[in-house]
């Protein structure tokens, strides 16, 4: 990959800092009038999700990365990875434990991902903002409680455990926020 | 660049406050009597500052190329010499390299001389425009040695190169200094350093009206150096800064022709070992300064940055028309 200078530092460029790939977020010149010239700079790491700030020389440079992100359905997951395909190619990538972080508790078979690839391995899946899920166990349903607040916990057939109203029971389809974690309304089944 | 934006960034009523400020500027230099003039842009010589970069233009029949000015300074000069009298200039300034939400390859920039001025009484009239430009609150004032030893703990004119690198790693900056002790000296002068900790530490705090004098010796550029009242040499330069962006910067000037030549050797040494474009000390205003520059102090102004704070806009593209 080509090696990129901090003039050329622009947002979602994808480079390489202390061996990982990463997103420039925003990158601001800094000079004072007759001195040295800084850019202050906002990364984003791709495999971690964390934000970085750094303070490089103006004209330092960062190797490019060779990433890109793209839309595969989920297929499997063999006890190790999580397998997924490109609709188009049909392609197959397996992601790990890792990549999936947090979203290991959202994929659902057969549902489209954005899956951020590194040198063609994915290092990151991201799942959409909202998911449906049967609720597998939960305690059973308390009948005409629909006004209270109340809630209880429902595991769901990925694994997810949230907190749903009380009324809700096994075999029921839900929408979930995976953004937080929050049930969002019974799904139509 | 698409066809698609060739309108301008300001709308009317930004264009017509840009005005005012302008009219502004020139009614407060009236009523003191500073004569506006009007100098070229274009120079065969050009600064020697190592960060400083000034465009070339290349001119019918002429080998080297001329420059643009990175400020009106060596022609102003020249003026002063000349007997002028105190002046000031509007006009634009042009610095290869620069760009960002503060930052443009061409600005916008106000610059004047009053003679038998020292820096104090400058920065009070400076004050005084900027007060009415941007209606805020009298200035606070430091001394770049008190200043530093506030913010940081030490005085910066008698720190250690190691003191200041340790500084700089005690803020998080170890990446931008590298982990080997002798690529370090290599990369970060003394001057980079305190502009590293000054820009990145200090700066941000002064939000308020904030003017800060006697800057570091090794900072002089074209500034006369004393000794202040704890006996560290220093030159008496001085900037300003609103809301944390630097507005201004302004000397008692340095009349000295032979030391002027000496600095810009050293300028001229720094710049062979950066590996970039020598520039020769310009032989017109060393003359000028030779025949006799009268004393005077003088200060350059961002309008374009003082546009912007005025206005409440986040960058000075939004009060430039393209």
């Amino acid at each position: 990959m080509a090696n990129y200078s901090t003039n050329e530092f622009k947002a979602g460029l994808k480079v390489i800092l202390e061996g990982d790939p990463c997103s420039i977020v925003e990158n601001e010149f800094v000079k004072p009038g007759k001195g040295q010239a800084f850019n202050r700079v906002r990364l984003k790491n791709l495999k971690t999700g964390r934000q970085w700030e750094r303070t490089f020389k103006s004209g330092d440079t960062l190797e490019g990365a060779d990433v890109i992100e793209k839309d595969m359905e989920y297929l499997y997951n063999d006890g190790e990875y999580w397998h997924f395909m490109d609709p188009v190619s049909f392609e197959q990538v397996q992601a790990d434990k890792t990549a999936l972080g947090d979203s290991a508790q959202w994929v659902k078979e057969q549902e489209s991902c954005l899956i951020t690839l590194w040198n063609d391995a994915p290092i990151a899946v991201t799942v959409p903002n909202f998911v449906e899920l049967e609720i597998v166990d939960t305690d059973p349903g308390l009948k005409g409680d629909t006004a209270q607040g109340g809630t209880k916990p429902a595991t769901l057939s990925t694994g997810a455990v949230v907190k749903v109203p009380l009324f809700l029971n096994i075999g029921e389809v839900i929408r979930v926020d995976t953004r937080t974690g929050e049930y969002q309304n019974r799904a139509k089944s | 660049m698409s066809i698609d934006h060739w309108q301008a960034n300001t709308s009317r009523e930004t264009l017509r406050a840009r005005a005012d400020l302008l009219a502004r500027v020139r009614g407060f230099f009236d009523q003191r009597g500073v004569l506006e003039v009007d100098t070229p842009c274009l120079s065969r010589y050009s600064v020697s500052d190592p960060f400083l970069q000034a465009l070339p233009v290349a001119i019918d029949g002429d080998a080297s190329p001329h420059w643009l000015q990175t400020s009106p300074e060596f022609a102003m000069k020249r003026l002063l010499a000349s007997g002028s009298g105190d002046i000031y200039q509007i006009c634009k300034a042009f610095r290869a390299g620069e760009h960002g939400r503060l930052h443009a390859s061409e600005f916008t920039m106000l610059e004047w001389y009053r003679l038998n001025f020292d820096q104090h009484q400058l920065i009070r009239e400076l004050c005084e425009l900027l007060r009415h430009l941007l209606n805020c609150a009298p200035p606070k004032q430091h001394s770049y040695g008190a200043l530093f030893k506030d913010c940081l703990g030490f005085n910066p004119h008698r720190a250690s190169h190691s003191m200041l690198q340790q500084t700089a790693i005690g803020h998080g900056f170890a990446d931008l200094l590298g982990t080997d002790q002798h690529q370090l000296a290599k990369t970060l002068d003394r001057n980079a350093l305190l502009d590293l900790l000054f820009s990145h530490v200090i700066q941000p705090t002064l939000s308020s009206l904030t003017v800060v004098y006697d800057y570091p010796e090794s900072m002089a550029a074209l500034a006369r150096v004393e000794y202040d009242a704890q006996g560290c040499k220093v030159a008496r330069r001085f900037e300003v800064f609103y809301q944390g962006v630097e507005l201004a910067n302004g000397y008692h000037e340095l009349l000295d022709a032979a030391e002027l030549q000496r600095r810009t050797d050293l300028d001229n040494a720094r710049r062979r070992e950066l590996g970039k474009v020598e520039q020769p000390c310009d032989p017109q205003l060393l003359a000028a300064m030779r025949h006799g520059l009268p004393e005077c102090a003088g200060v350059a102004l961002g309008l374009d940055r003082v546009c912007m704070l005025a206005l409440g806009a986040k960058s000075i593209a939004d009060v430039r028309a393209f």
